[in-house]
């Protein structure tokens, strides 16, 4: 189905299924511990052995040689296979890094071998018998320093944001220096962890030159092509299978060097093998998002108008890594008519840096925000009713090209009220609360709302069951349940009528889950294979497709009636379709927003920072299923409290490495953290974005909370930090003195 | 892990006799650091005792008014005895600081203050250090500090001791009590417990070979208002920045022990007697020789405006 | 009181040291005389086999294990109970959390062979799809989950905190430690820290157990 044309009414707008805070499908399978993840398929293949990854010990240079001797020796071991034993793999299209072989180090953990035993334990202490001797070659580590060199660059990120090298509309310089307020500022975000809770896991099983991986992946279509081309086999030869995802936020957007070194091990072994990063592997040997430097100048009239903005930012990569698109939401979130943006990459010998839940807006607006703040503080304006000021309805830099649907005012209009936000002090450090210092901040959220084709298979039985088949990954955000909504409310059968099975590259391509992209168009895929399934069933009845009604479990058409069972009769009934889209992406801006609320106290004596309060108010189309797109942006929330106030891998600027790579050296937010947060969602719908007329939230629910946090401190203690995560080192010099 | 044999011991003088005939040889109890630290090769044993068993999980009231703490009470026990949270608040305070629920439930008042450090670079085992392998070097120095000590550092090592307990033990005068090898038992004063780092970072105790903690003892309570205040970035299940364990008297006197700074738990009494003049004198003398990092110096000023909170909230 | 020590490595240092750590980047582990097999341990390829037998959700197990074997892999990979999770396998996330003898630990940092005789509940033991345990009915009414992977671990935490709360164990949130302590929202988010959730699903799982804890309390 090509979606060329605004949405019509259409059966999704009955809203019978489709728009109700239905509990996941899958629930009752996460919570009693029997829903599979990948490292644990006992059940698919007999005989499995164990596999265990080594990281190589230096950050870049060679290495000379690998005494696998001994390993080859110890107990149970099957097979060891090192990276000198091989050239390098391919690489696939969507990394940067290489996963394995050849005797180059490109990064600190980089994997070097693979050592395969009879258990797990075996193999550990076997791994820790390899003799390997390293020639360390000079390295790139500190951003800074790497800035000064970095050239002009641009970037897509596959991920929903992109800006050119240079952007320039009207004439920026010139409109900076003629207007009385403005603000030139500097501000920085550090590279941040996914830490998802499960770790990258892989079970390998070859049959001849045929690869089965159970693995954990957000991008199926994408991991069965990286795959076959990081182990240059043919991509008709891998099948991967990904039913359930402990977790992504990004990190399993690409085949990582789990799944190509099970590959590589079970082959070695001639045994299936599975395999899972240990814990404190995973920073160094996956990617990360890229700490950013970033510059924004902000240029408007005494009563608030931008007349310029600048946003210009820098992060580093290996040399054929992406950049962290950090300037893509200033390009639309508000208006002005002199603009300029620009990014620039800095080469660095770290680890390889990605894509992180909301590439390019999440640090982009951490940064964007404070300075909205700093603005308008320095206009004398409520921040709230500064951001309204500069609302734009069009596309800034192309002014012909309106945005699908923006309400962005309703956002902060709502959550202030909703917040009490009348009843903050506009001068920082005024409000007490016995040792607490008590501060509240607003910041936009904004996220652009991507269209990518997906398909899908439904078939119904001659029990009236219906069957949804898609290739697309239920990462915790809740398809399983909204595909099932959208194939009962397009079948007019109880949702207890549908089965999903998602995660197989056996299945129809789906858009993926990343980029918040996967909620709109993977049901909007199975929406176009709904529409061709109901046809098939009106035609098959003769029924006229004009009048068919399906609901209650029943297909009719004027008087005649049949249960679905019937209609399907005893070989069952099944099509095939999926959603493409036309200009619609292109010809308006499709974004969604929102607007974050955030109280905090800050302890007067230490500095720490805890939060009190929350609320995100979001503008991103219909909703789904309130009650999953709402825990997508608590979620969210959660990790900018993490991302304001605690996450920062820190960088060991001589030897070239993450050092705190485990869970209790980077921290991020636990339950004592996080108070009840609440989140409103705006009843709207886009019929621009797809026929589900819905848009993206996973990612929205993060943009803007950093900064969110981060003006509640400024507010709380009058002390301004530009330099991500804020911890109490930055404030305590200058919070009162304690007598 | 590299392998080993395993046995349970059947009292504590058979567990020490054991562990004198086999070098190499761990006594294993919650075993919430040490296996972490197996896993990762940190720790190697050839041989684990198993000391659960034995009869030293009983907390009694000691006829000079004390108490005595047996080396297998677990945290969340001794933390949760109600002798303890009325007349040792601090230690009960500083128990319910650390960790987590799982974690308190399973590490025992002798392997808490055993645990070692929580360096990053002590971690990593691609890493030079001199804590873990002596004389490789101490790549936390001009590294990353953050965490890490500022004061009775030394150019070996700067790493901290992660315990919350110690500290308000600290601050209490424990005494630690041993049984050794060859069946002789000693009692050791807490401040003589821990050593400083110098040039033998890997020698983080006085313990002997073989030698086995059978209890903690504490002497008659002292009574006044007790403090342990742990600040960390997160605001739970997180190593200290600082910690302050405090005790303040009706007249101001009192006694203050400090973690997250040092490669033991930091007490001067002689700046003690400083209390009644403020917070600033006392965190002067503690402080007095620190070598901070740029990355670390925020604990100095910390140290200070902590010890002041808490001094103002006794003063209330 | 500012003499920072040894300011960094000097670059010379750096390489020198670098190279002095690949041979001790991992450790020799050279196979060492060992100590003669104790108890009822027996030699295997692979280390020391040791039988061990405790309850897993009612039903008694015997079962012989590598020594270096937790309580977390022998529940996963030797009797396939793949509910309690690894998340991080040294102590700092919580999916592995199961109840031992009514107390929540972390079976990740626990050898099986030192829980000869224990009664052990696994997630799969609190409840089935069937027969959901209401924490388990909870945590599905308030979405206190996402992408289901540290959930197991939150709910045997959050049954073994309501039992805690009840026995009036404190907690760091508790205002006085004299007083029984409440099933309160700061109470439950202090007890529940040592389960992490990426997801970031806390809020949820918050108001789960209190729906829970206000049933049965």
């Amino acid at each position: 189905m090509k979606f060329e044309t605004p949405a019509a009414q259409n059966p999704i707008d009955q809203l019978k299924v489709i728009g109700k805070p239905a509990d996941r499908i899958d629930g009752k399978f996460k919570t009693t511990g029997t829903a599979p993840y990948a490292y644990e398929r006992h059940d698919v293949a007999a005989d499995q052995a164990y596999g265990f990854i080594v990281g190589a010990a230096i950050a870049k240079g060679r290495i000379s040689r690998v005494d696998a001797a001994e390993a080859k020796r110890a107990p149970g071991v099957i097979a060891v296979v090192t990276t000198l034993d091989m050239p390098r793999l391919g690489r696939g299209r969507m990394n940067a890094a290489y996963l394995f072989g050849g005797a180059d180090v490109q990064h600190y953990h980089q994997a070097i071998a693979i050592v395969v035993a009879e258990t797990f334990e075996q193999a550990r202490f076997a791994a820790s018998l390899l003799r390997v001797d390293y020639a360390r070659a000079q390295g790139r580590y500190d951003l800074a320093e790497e800035s000064k060199r970095a050239e002009l660059k641009g970037e897509d990120t596959d991920e929903g944001t992109s800006a050119p090298p240079l952007q320039r509309t009207g004439d920026f310089e010139a409109a900076f220096a003629a207007v009385p307020v403005k603000l030139d500022a500097e501000y920085t975000t550090p590279d941040q962890s996914h830490a998802m809770m499960e770790p990258h896991s892989s079970l390998a099983v070859w049959e001849g030159d045929r690869l089965t991986l159970w693995t954990s992946n957000q991008m199926i279509n994408w991991g069965k092509g990286d795959l076959a081309k990081t182990l240059g086999i043919p991509e008709q030869s891998v099948r991967l299978i990904s039913p359930y995802v402990g977790g992504g936020f990004g990190g399993k957007l690409f085949v990582r060097s789990d799944a190509a070194l099970a590959a590589l091990g079970a082959k070695a072994a001639r045994r299936p093998v599975k395999v899972a990063l240990t814990r404190p592997i995973m920073a160094n040997n996956t990617t990360h998002r890229p700490a950013t430097i970033q510059r924004i100048r902000i240029g408007a009239t005494p009563e608030g108008k931008i007349r310029a903005i600048a946003h210009e930012s820098t992060s580093g990569n290996l040399p054929d890594g992406k950049l962290e698109t950090a300037v893509s939401q200033t390009r639309l979130l508000y208006g002005g008519a002199n603009r300029m943006t620009s990014m620039r990459l800095a080469l660095l010998d770290l680890p390889e840096g990605n894509s992180m839940r909301a590439p390019g807006e999440a640090p982009g607006l951490m940064a964007l925000e404070i300075a909205m703040d700093e603005m308008a503080e320095k206009l004398h304006m409520d921040p709230v009713e500064f951001r309204i000021m500069n609302d734009t309805q069009v596309d800034p830099e192309n002014p012909q090209r309106p945005f699908s649907y923006r309400n962005l005012v309703g956002c902060l209009r709502l959550g202030a009220e909703r917040f009490g936000w009348s009843r903050r002090d506009p001068t920082p450090a005024m409000t007490r609360d016995g040792q607490w210092m008590i501060g509240m901040g607003v910041a936009g959220g904004f996220r652009n709302n991507l269209l990518t084709k997906s398909a899908a298979r439904v078939a119904i039985d001659k029990a009236g069951i219906v069957t949804v088949t898609t290739d697309m990954t239920d990462i915790g955000t809740g398809s399983y349940t909204i595909i099932a909504q959208t194939a009962a409310e397009m079948l007019g059968v109880p949702l207890d009528h549908v089965r999903v099975l998602l995660g197989d590259s056996n299945s129809p391509i789906s858009s993926g889950s990343g980029g918040q992209w996967g909620g709109n168009n993977s049901t909007a895929g199975v929406y176009a294979a709904c529409v061709k399934l109901r046809e098939a069933i009106a035609q098959n009845l003769g029924f006229n497709e004009r009048d068919v009604l399906f609901a209650d479990g029943q297909v009719r058409s004027g008087n005649r009636a049949l249960s679905l069972a019937e209609a399907a009769g005893d070989p069952g009934l099944s099509a095939e379709d999926g959603i493409e889209y036309g200009d619609l992406g292109k010809k308006y801006q499709q974004s969604t927003f929102a607007g974050h609320f955030v109280e905090v106290g800050v302890d007067v004596a230490t500095g720490e920072i805890r939060v009190r309060r929350m609320l995100a108010v979001c503008s991103a189309g219909r909703i789904l299923n309130p009650k999953t797109a709402r825990s997508q942006v608590i979620g969210a929330m959660t990790m900018g409290v993490g991302a304001a106030l605690m996450e920062e891998l820190a960088v060991d600027k001589r030897l070239g490495f993450f050092v705190n790579h485990d869970l209790a050296s980077y921290e991020v937010p636990v339950h004592a953290d996080i108070p009840h947060q609440e989140v409103i969602f705006l009843d709207e719908v886009d019929p621009m974005s797809s026929p589900m007329k819905a848009k993206g939230v996973g990612e929205l629910g993060l943009c803007g909370v950093g900064a969110a946090v981060a003006n509640a401190v400024y507010n709380a203690t009058g002390v301004r930090v530009r330099d991500y995560p804020i911890t109490l080192d930055k404030l305590i010099e200058r919070l009162p003195e304690i007598v | 892990m590299k392998p080993f044999t395993y046995e349970r011991a059947s009292s504590a003088a058979d567990a020490a006799d054991k562990a004198g005939r086999a070098p190499g040889s761990k006594f294993i109890a919650g075993g919430t650091n040490l296996l972490d630290l197996m896993k990762l090769q940190i720790e190697a044993p050839n041989h684990l005792i198993d000391i659960n068993g034995l009869d030293l999980d009983k907390i009694e009231s000691m006829p000079d008014g004390g108490l005595r703490i047996g080396a297998l009470v677990r945290n969340t026990d001794l933390a949760a005895d109600m002798r303890v949270r009325r007349d040792y608040a601090m230690l009960s305070r500083a128990l319910l600081a650390g960790a987590s629920g799982q974690l308190r439930n399973k590490a025992t008042t002798a392997g808490n203050l055993l645990q070692r450090t929580r360096c990053p670079y002590f971690y990593d085992t691609n890493m030079p250090c001199n804590k873990r392998q002596p004389g490789s070097g101490c790549s936390a120095i001009g590294g990353y500090t953050r965490q890490l000590g500022v004061v009775g550092v030394s150019d070996a090592c700067i790493a901290t001791h992660p315990s919350d307990m110690a500290v308000a033990m600290r601050a209490l005068d424990a005494t630690v009590e041993t049984v050794r090898a060859d069946k002789s038992s000693r009692a050791v004063p807490i401040a003589e417990f821990h050593r400083l780092p110098g040039d033998t970072p890997h020698i983080e105790t006085v313990l002997e070979p073989g030698e086995l903690i059978t209890a903690v003892t504490l002497p008659k309570a002292i009574g006044g208002k007790q403090y342990y205040r742990k600040v960390r970035d997160r605001a739970s299940y997180a190593f200290a920045l600082v910690s302050i364990a405090a005790v303040v008297q009706p007249d101001g006197s009192g006694r203050v022990a400090v973690g997250g700074i040092a490669h033991k738990p930091w007490r001067i009494e002689a700046a003690e007697t400083n209390m009644l003049r403020g917070a600033k004198p006392v965190a002067e003398q503690l402080l007095a020789d620190a070598r901070p990092t740029r990355a670390n110096a925020f604990k100095l000023p910390l140290v200070e405006r902590t010890l002041a909170a808490v001094l103002a909230e006794a003063r209330t | 009181m500012s003499k920072e020590p040894d300011a960094g490595l000097s670059r010379r240092r750096v390489l020198a040291v670098g190279a002095a750590s690949l041979a001790t980047a991992l450790p020799a582990a050279r196979s060492e005389a060992q100590p003669a097999a104790a108890g009822n341990a027996s030699d295997s390829p692979g280390g020391l086999v040791h039988a061990v037998s405790f309850n897993v959700n009612g039903s008694e197990q015997r079962l012989d294990l590598d020594a270096r074997t937790t309580l977390l892999d022998a529940l996963r990979e030797h009797m396939r109970l793949t509910g309690t999770k690894k998340g991080c396998d040294h102590g700092q996330c919580g999916a592995c959390t199961v109840i031992v003898d009514g107390r929540r630990i972390n079976s990740c940092l626990s050898l099986a062979v030192m829980h000869e005789g224990a009664r052990i509940t696994t997630i799969e033991g609190l409840g089935t799809p069937d027969k959901l345990h209401p924490m388990q009915a909870a945590f599905i009414e308030h979405d206190a989950y996402q992408c289901g992977y540290c959930t197991p671990g939150q709910i045997c935490s959050a049954v073994a905190v309501l039992d805690e709360i009840r026995a009036g164990v404190p907690s760091h949130a508790s205002e006085s430690l004299l007083d029984r302590p409440q099933a309160n929202n700061t109470e439950m988010r202090e007890r529940m820290s040592g389960n992490i959730c990426r997801c970031g699903a806390y809020s949820n799982i918050a108001e789960a157990m209190a729906e829970v804890a206000g049933r049965d309390v």
